[in-house]
Parts: C-alpha cells; sequence; structure tokens
C-alpha cells in the first residue's frame, strides 16, 4: 500500500503523542507549471476523487486541481454527510450503490480513518401517496440486490425510539421505507484522504488558484468556444495554464465555469441550510428523513443532532442563514421528536448547490472537446463522490464516457431523456 | 430575508411570493428546432450578478411582474408588472 505516504497507524499515534513530534503535512503546496496533462477546476471532493483516480487507476499523474479558496471549502466541508443508494431510478440506483461499496474500503485504501458509520436510513412516509413512492422504491432497490424495504410504524419505533409514531400527530407516520446499508461518514476526513493520497502519487493541489477564463479554439461562439471546439487551458488569477483536458468539479460555481467554455448547463445554484445542535447522550441510532416535513436528521459520534432541510426557494450565490429556515426545521423536527424540545442548536451554516431539472447530475464528455463536466450534485453530491472520480477517471483516460455514468451525460437534456430522481432526492440527500 | 418589490402590492418577503426563474426568450414553437427548444426548456446562464427575473405575487395581487436581481447581494430593482 504504497498509495499515500507515510502511513498512520495505532503505533505511529502512540510514537507521536509520547513524543509530541509534528505529523508530516498531508499535502505538499507545489509552483504551479506551465501546462498539465489534466486541470481540474475544483478542490472538492469530487475534483480530488477524480485526480486520485486518474493516478491509481490510469497511471496518469501530471494533473493539477485548482481551487479559488481552500480544500474542501465548498459543499464537501459542509454537507451533511449522509451516505445511501436507495434512489428512485435503476440508473440511480446502480451509480450511487458503487459508491457506498467504495465508502466501505476507503478506510483501508486511503489508510485515513473515514468513521463511515452504516447505521440505517430511514424514510418516512407520512401520506398515503409517500408510501406508494416507498413501496415503488424498494421494489427497485430490490431488483437491483439493495436491501431496502418498507416497514410500519412499529418497526419504525423499533429502529429509531425517540419518534412519536401515535396517530393523532398532525403528520402521523404510516410507514418507512428501511435502508440498513445507510449510514453517514466523516466528510473532512474523505476530503483530506484522497487529497493526501493523490498528493503521494504526484498530483498538484493549487490552492488560492482562481479559474477567470477556460481557453478554447475552433468553436462556433466567440473566441473559439462553444460547440465544436477544443480546450487548450485555462486562465488562472496566477497566470495561464496550458491542457488539454479541463474538467469542471465546481458544484455550486457550475455554470460559471460552464459558460466560459461556451457549454451552457440546465443548472440553478441555491443555497442550502443545515444545522447541528449541542452534543448529548447517543440516542438516534439511524439516520432520518421526512419529505413532507423537509427535513431529515442524524446523530454524530460525539452526540451533536445535525439537521438539514430542502433547498433555499430563491437561486442565489449568497450563503447567509435565515429565520425561516430555523423556525421551520425546529417546528418540523419536534414534530417528529417531541422529546428533544429543551435542546438548544449551537450553529447553523449554508452551502451552495448546484440543482438540475430531474435531480441527476450532468457528468461526462461535452460538445467541446476536452473540456468535461461532474456538476448537477445538488444536495446529494457527498455520497457519489467516490464513485463520480472513479468514473470520471475513466471518462477521460478512455476519452468515452464511461458505462455508469452514460444516462447522465448532457445530451440528455437535447434528447429529452431526463433521469428523474425527485422523488429520491428533494430532501432526502 | 430576500425583499422583493412586487409592482402592485409593495415590498415583501420573497418568502410571500413565487420565484419562476430567470426571464429567457421562448422561441416561436411552430419554427424552432428541437435543440433550441429544449435549450429554452432547461439551459439557464445562472449568473452571479445581475439577472432579470420573473415572479409571481402568490399571497397577494397573484400577477406575475419581472424584477431585476443581483444573485450575489440579492439587491433588486426595476420591478416591472407583466
Ligand atoms: C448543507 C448541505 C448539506 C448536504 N448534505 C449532503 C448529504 O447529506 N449527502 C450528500 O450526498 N450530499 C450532501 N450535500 C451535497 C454535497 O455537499 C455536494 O454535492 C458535494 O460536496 C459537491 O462536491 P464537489 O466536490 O463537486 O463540490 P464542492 O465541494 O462545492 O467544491 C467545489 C470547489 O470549486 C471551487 N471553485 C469554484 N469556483 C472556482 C473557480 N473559478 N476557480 C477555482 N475553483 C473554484 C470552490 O472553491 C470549491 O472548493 C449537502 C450540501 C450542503 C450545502
Ligand atoms: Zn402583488
Amino acid at each position: 500500500m504504497a498509495r499515500h505516504g507515510y502511513t498512520y497507524s495505532a503505533g505511529k499515534l502512540i510514537k507521536h503523542g509520547l513524543t509530541r513530534g509534528d505529523w508530516p503535512r498531508m499535502w505538499r503546496r507545489p509552483e504551479a507549471r506551465s501546462s498539465y496533462d489534466v486541470v481540474i477546476v475544483g478542490g472538492g471532493l469530487h475534483g480530488l476523487a477524480t485526480a486520485y483516480y486518474l493516478a491509481a487507476d490510469h497511471g496518469m499523474t501530471n494533473i493539477a486541481v485548482l481551487d479559488k479558496g481552500y480544500l474542501g471549502g465548498g459543499g464537501s466541508g459542509r454537507n451533511t454527510a449522509i451516505v445511501r443508494s436507495n434512489y428512485l431510478t435503476p440508473e440511480g440506483v446502480a451509480f450511487y450503490d458503487r459508491s457506498l461499496a467504495l465508502y466501505n474500503s476507503m478506510t483501508q485504501e486511503l489508510n485515513l480513518n473515514v468513521m463511515f458509520s452504516r447505521r440505517g436510513h430511514l424514510t418516512l412516509a407520512h401520506t398515503d401517496s409517500a408510501l406508494r413512492t416507498m413501496h415503488w422504491r424498494a421494489e427497485v432497490n430490490k431488483l437491483q440486490g439493495i436491501d431496502s424495504s418498507v416497514i410500519d410504524p412499529q418497526e419504525v419505533k423499533k429502529e429509531a425510539p425517540s419518534l412519536d409514531i401515535s396517530a393523532d400527530t398532525r403528520y402521523p407516520i404510516l410507514g418507512a421505507l428501511f435502508h440498513p446499508p445507510g449510514g453517514i461518514v466523516r466528510h473532512d476526513a474523505v476530503v483530506w484522504g484522497y487529497a493526501r493520497a493523490a498528493d503521494h502519487l504526484g498530483v498538484h493541489m493549487l490552492q488560492e488558484t482562481e479559474v477567470l477564463d477556460i481557453l478554447c479554439e475552433g468553436g462556433e461562439g466567440p473566441d473559439g468556444k462553444g460547440t465544436g471546439g477544443r480546450v487548450t487551458g485555462v486562465r488562472t488569477n496566477r497566470g495561464d495554464i496550458s491542457a488539454p483536458a479541463v474538467v469542471n468539479c465546481t458544484a455550486g460555481w457550475a455554470s460559471l465555469i460552464s459558460n466560459m467554455a461556451g457549454v451552457p448547463l440546465p443548472i440553478t445554484t441555491h443555497p442550502l441550510q443545515a444545522a447541528v445542535t449541542e452534543p448529548c447522550k447517543v440516542f438516534l441510532p439511524t439516520v432520518v428523513v421526512s419529505g413532507s416535513l423537509h427535513v431529515y436528521v442524524s446523530q454524530t459520534d460525539r452526540g451533536e443532532l445535525v439537521f438539514g432541510a430542502s433547498v433555499d426557494p430563491v437561486g442565489t450565490y449568497r450563503v447567509n442563514g435565515t429565520l425561516e429556515f430555523t423556525e421551520e426545521l425546529a417546528g418540523h423536527v419536534l414534530e417528529l421528536m417531541p422529546g428533544i424540545s429543551k435542546m438548544r442548536l449551537m450553529r447553523q451554516w449554508s452551502g451552495l448547490c448546484d440543482m438540475t431539472p430531474d435531480y441527476s447530475p450532468v457528468m461526462g464528455t461535452t460538445q467541446v472537446d476536452g473540456y468535461f463536466v461532474d456538476v448537477g450534485w445538488g444536495t446529494y453530491g457527498f455520497k457519489a463522490g467516490p464513485v463520480a472520480g472513479e468514473t470520471m477517471a475513466e471518462t477521460i483516460a478512455t476519452g468515452r464516457d464511461a458505462d455508469l455514468i452514460a444516462p447522465f451525460t448532457i445530451n440528455r437534456f437535447t434528447e429529452g431523456d431526463l433521469v428523474g430522481e425527485k422523488g429520491a432526492a428533494a430532501v432526502g440527500h | 430575508m430576500i425583499v422583493v418589490n412586487c409592482p402592485h402590492c409593495g415590498p415583501r418577503n420573497s418568502s410571500d411570493l413565487r420565484p419562476c426563474g430567470e426571464v429567457t426568450s421562448r422561441p416561436d414553437p411552430a419554427t424552432a428546432s428541437l435543440s433550441e427548444w429544449r435549450t429554452y426548456l432547461y439551459m439557464r446562464e445562472n449568473p452571479s450578478g445581475w439577472v432579470t427575473e420573473a415572479w409571481y405575487c402568490r399571497s397577494g395581487c397573484r400577477r406575475y411582474f419581472t424584477i431585476e436581481r443581483n444573485t450575489a447581494t440579492n439587491e433588486t430593482r426595476r420591478s416591472e408588472a407583466s
């Protein structure tokens, strides 16, 4: 396992603890080269995982990952880290399930404890129509070998005893979709693990390097951009870098980058807010999602309750918290778990989400040669990071869209072949 | 809170209204090619800065109007009945 340089182990922990010796830096701060084989824009999980798999699986190491801020400063450092594969479409299920498999072996593969906890995932149904969608999802899931089934309120109570399952509430719990392999992961560790491993394989991570333009030639639009064109490099705040392949992994900022290549995207950017309580004794064993109440909750290993919701309705690049969110969240959570009314919220934050019309990503090759997209991750892209990295690396190395992402290319919008995941992804990220 | 000025009802919290997204120009359905139509349906500029967008005054006059909003700051200007 020479994939990660300095090996972390219990022995090293004791040694560093006793000697108080510094740990080696997880990645370098290299000087930029004037050209790379691949330039990846965006140093979140998706950009870093793509770089790692290009190096590890395809032997391509002359790669730079550019971020205007710091690694993991976007959605990758702000999400609520829910991982699951009980989606609605066969294409979605196959894709996300591969990601779950990669999460399962990640701690060993990256030699960094990502604290993946497969604690089970409950999606509550409060209406007959929601219950019907749960049955539909369960059958699609089972056909593809995913552990997923509909359970009744008594079984729900067994999985999460703090839930109020009485029939006289405003939104009674009629049942739930139960997905035992779902869970949560430590999001920062995942980002750092990929960054460390990619650095060790020779990838350059260039932080505080903002892409200002994508350089193209031969396209039908202005400056050789757009359909039929070819990528030649990027312009940054630190100068030009030439590259025959440029990958857009900028999530909430995806449209701004893509417009620079003359490739419009079916995306609008919306903030998604989350909040966390003070820590308390662990009482909530599973992840609980309620689509009708627009809320989900899990408890971290430290005992804090982490809450999330659906995106703010107004598209904007401004990330600030709103009182509407906190009020609605508190009301809805107490509807589900009246017992926690005395707990205090500690923090509330927000991140940008790149929403698509069908709640599926936009991935792979585009109408501009050498310009690749891995965007449209909305509120569900963290769980997809590993498989997105793996399949994007294959796509870039071979020049052909990997099988698992073929349904998600930008062509589906011109062909009218959308992959509707709204029923499985609008609230439960 | 994002304040949006309805030309008929005056300034309101955006949660009283329904955002309908950026205003795009609709091609003639009789002559548009499939790809022009799909571009109109799905592709968005999604800029960080000033954009003209449509709103529906859901709990007020129940009329549509357009307004310019800066998506980086959420300032608004030039509200117009449509
Ligand atoms: C509150 C919240 C909760 C969420 N919960 C979940 C969840 O439970 N499960 C789940 O699966 N997903 C969840 N998500 C979604 C998930 O966080 C994102 O889909 C995912 O992190 C996207 O990763 P990324 O690497 O593509 O993008 P990001 O991590 O956003 O990285 C994009 C990077 O691009 C950089 N960038 C932007 N513009 C430029 C430029 N011009 N030049 C250079 N760099 C640039 C940014 O600085 C940023 O670091 C949540 C999101 C939020 C906000
Ligand atoms: Zn009005």
